[in-house]
């Protein structure tokens, strides 16, 4: 059955970038040019998860995003690799906002879209780490919602879901329309084709402001937040790291032998 | 509209007992409870509670909710989110309290927007604002890269908290509480999930979390078998597991179990010897409360020499097997 799809896709600075890089300025995460955004590890495999799905039973994977000054080539990479519609929330008023206010407007974008069997969102973002966007949105708009997904796949109207548990997984079924919220072991984001990348090229995003999506702007982005950002900070950590010689790496191997006795760690 | 007062901790059991993340959040809320002189209580929901409400009062709880239901024998967000609910509702907590596991992480967000309140997960500090008596709650973010102060005025206040963040209290059998047999309906023709399976897949041996020494790969040992050959011989010597970074469970190297990091198993042994790891902080979240951390790497700049305290620049192939060898004759003698 062709299933209809959104995949919720944030737009981070990449998090493999050295922690070198990372330096907090005025309360502000600021990092050098040269750093490119990417879109979030968990919502690549969130892309992956909805693209197999349209592998095997074909359907529709509109991607949505939320923020500010887009970097175009970056958010198009949804289309390039199989999506077929991209919808940016894309506006100033956006800028700063946490994850109340990040669900309430996604799940208000989700509703004038309107028809979906199921959304897909990443487990946390690559920059918060918080982890509460895809429930809040669920919780909002009132569908089931299944976390931690390593494989999805849709079997009678019902997706059959693995989830990810401490000691193993489990074998989860959900009705639809559902939220799905994805992990990693699901497979890497596929390598957009020349034809993809060429489509994506000619495909423009459509844009929507607060108003469109029927929010004031006191409801998003920093005016939006229920939390408060009281300081963002960077404990000081000093390197002391004892480097244990030897001639040869084999030599140094041996030396952090006797080293770890004489410490009496071992 | 109602008035928000004392601390609530949303347990969580373990074979029957207390799951070891409730006894640090009963620590770490017994203190916030304390210093708002306000009680602790604690939500127990499972299909029988039994013996561990008396542990939770023995842990630092003034109340302990018991709350037993057939539907609560395996945990699933439509059935825990109707007790957890209702409980709230009915008690009003100032703050609630949950470990950031696997039921932590799929409960509280819920939870959070279901009351219209704000949420803080993953936490590593917390405490009382003296003068507003808001929680003031800390956070690792960016990957770890920094960590960030968060306070909200919306009640009530939530939290989750990162396993072995926070300490126990000394078990004590003779403090005095309250366990409250708590009757809640669970409709559970509004659950819209069904688990149709379990299956384990931890590794045999000794359990990651519970070994003293981790014997860790990253992305850089490159292939499947020195997970079970190299690494191996050294974790079986030092009666320690093996453990892994994320791009090794990712390529299907290892067990997704092995997983520690931000996103997987959070681990805090007495040593944790990391080989051909680059310490990304995604990682180092996962193990930086070790006692002593070791570092192998070839790269002198790879950031774990950062995290360890000792270290060795050099290819890992030629390393270890070395380290095993001479660490086998200096324990035999």
């Amino acid at each position: 059955m062709p299933v209809n799809m959104i995949v919720c896709c944030k737009q981070v600075p990449d998090p493999e970038a050295p922690p070198s890089v990372f330096k907090v300025v005025n309360n502000k995460m600021t990092l050098p040019p040269d750093v490119k955004p990417v879109i979030g590890q968990y919502e690549e495999f969130a892309l992956e998860a909805a693209l197999k799905i349209k592998d095997t039973g074909g359907g529709k994977i509109t991607a949505l995003s939320l923020g500010n000054k887009f970097v175009r080539d970056v958010i198009k990479k949804a289309l390039a690799v199989g999506g077929d519609e991209l919808i940016l929330l894309e506006d100033e008023a956006f800028e700063g906002g946490d994850s109340w206010s990040t669900a309430n407007a996604l799940a208000m974008a989700i509703k004038k879209i309107g028809e979906y069997d199921i959304i897909f969102c990443g487990r946390q973002s690559s920059d918060w780490d918080a982890g509460q966007v895809g429930l809040g949105i669920a919780d909002i708009l009132g569908i089931p919602a299944v976390t931690l997904a390593r494989k999805v796949e849709v079997v009678d109207g019902k997706a059959k879901v693995e989830r990810v548990i401490p000691d193993g997984y489990q074998v989860v079924e959900v009705t639809l329309p559902a939220l799905i919220i994805v992990t990693s072991g699901l497979g890497a984001l596929r390598y957009a084709t020349l034809k993809g990348i060429m489509t994506a090229a000619k495909k423009q995003p459509v844009i929507w402001k607060p108003a469109d999506i029927g929010l004031e702007p006191s409801q998003i982005g920093a005016a939006g937040r229920h939390s408060k950002l009281d300081k963002l900070f960077q404990p000081v950590k000093e390197a002391k790291c004892e480097i244990i010689e030897g001639e040869t790496p084999a030599e140094a191997g041996a030396n952090l032998a006797v080293k770890l006795r004489e410490a009496k760690l071992l | 509209m109602a008035e928000y007062k004392g601390i609530l901790v949303c347990g969580e059991l373990a074979d029957g007992k207390l799951a070891s993340i409730t006894t640090e959040l009963l620590g770490c809320g017994r203190k916030l409870a304390d210093d708002l002189k306000e009680d602790l209580s604690c939500l127990l929901a499972s299909d029988a509670v039994g013996g561990a409400s008396k542990e939770a009062i023995a842990f630092g709880a003034d109340k302990v909710y018991a709350v037993e239901h057939p539907a609560l024998k395996e945990y699933q967000a439509d059935s825990y989110m109707q007790a957890a609910e209702k409980l709230v509702k009915e008690i009003s907590p100032r703050t609630i309290l949950m470990g950031q596991t696997s039921m932590g992480r799929d409960l509280a967000p819920r939870l959070a927007f279901r009351l219209g309140t704000s949420l803080t997960t993953d936490c590593l500090d917390l405490s009382i604002d003296p003068a507003t008596k808001l929680l003031t709650q800390t956070r690792p973010v960016y990957g770890g890269n920094a960590q960030a102060m968060f306070t909200s005025e919306f009640m009530p206040q939530m939290a989750t908290v990162r396993t072995k963040a926070m300490s126990p209290l000394e078990r004590d059998d003779s403090r005095k509480g309250e366990v409250i047999p708590t009757k809640i309906d669970i409709d559970t023709s509004k659950v819209r999930t069904k688990i149709l399976e379990t299956v384990k897949e931890e590794a045999v041996g000794i359990k990651l979390e519970d070994a003293p020494v981790i014997v860790c790969g990253g992305r850089g040992i490159g292939s499947p078998e020195p997970f079970q050959t190299t690494l191996k011989e050294l974790a079986d010597l030092l009666h320690g597991a093996v453990g892994a970074s994320r791009p090794p469970a990712d390529n299907g190297w290892v067990s997704e179990a092995l997983h520690i990091g931000l996103t997987g198993k959070i681990v805090a042994p007495d040593i944790y010897i990391a080989i051909a790891v680059s310490g990304a902080s995604q990682h180092t979240a996962g193990c930086t409360g070790s006692k002593h951390i070791i570092a192998i790497n070839k790269d002198p700049e790879a950031n774990i020499f950062r995290e360890a305290e000792l270290g060795v620049v050099g290819k890992y192939e030629e390393v270890v097997p070395a380290l095993t060898n001479k660490l086998k004759e200096l324990l035999a003698g």
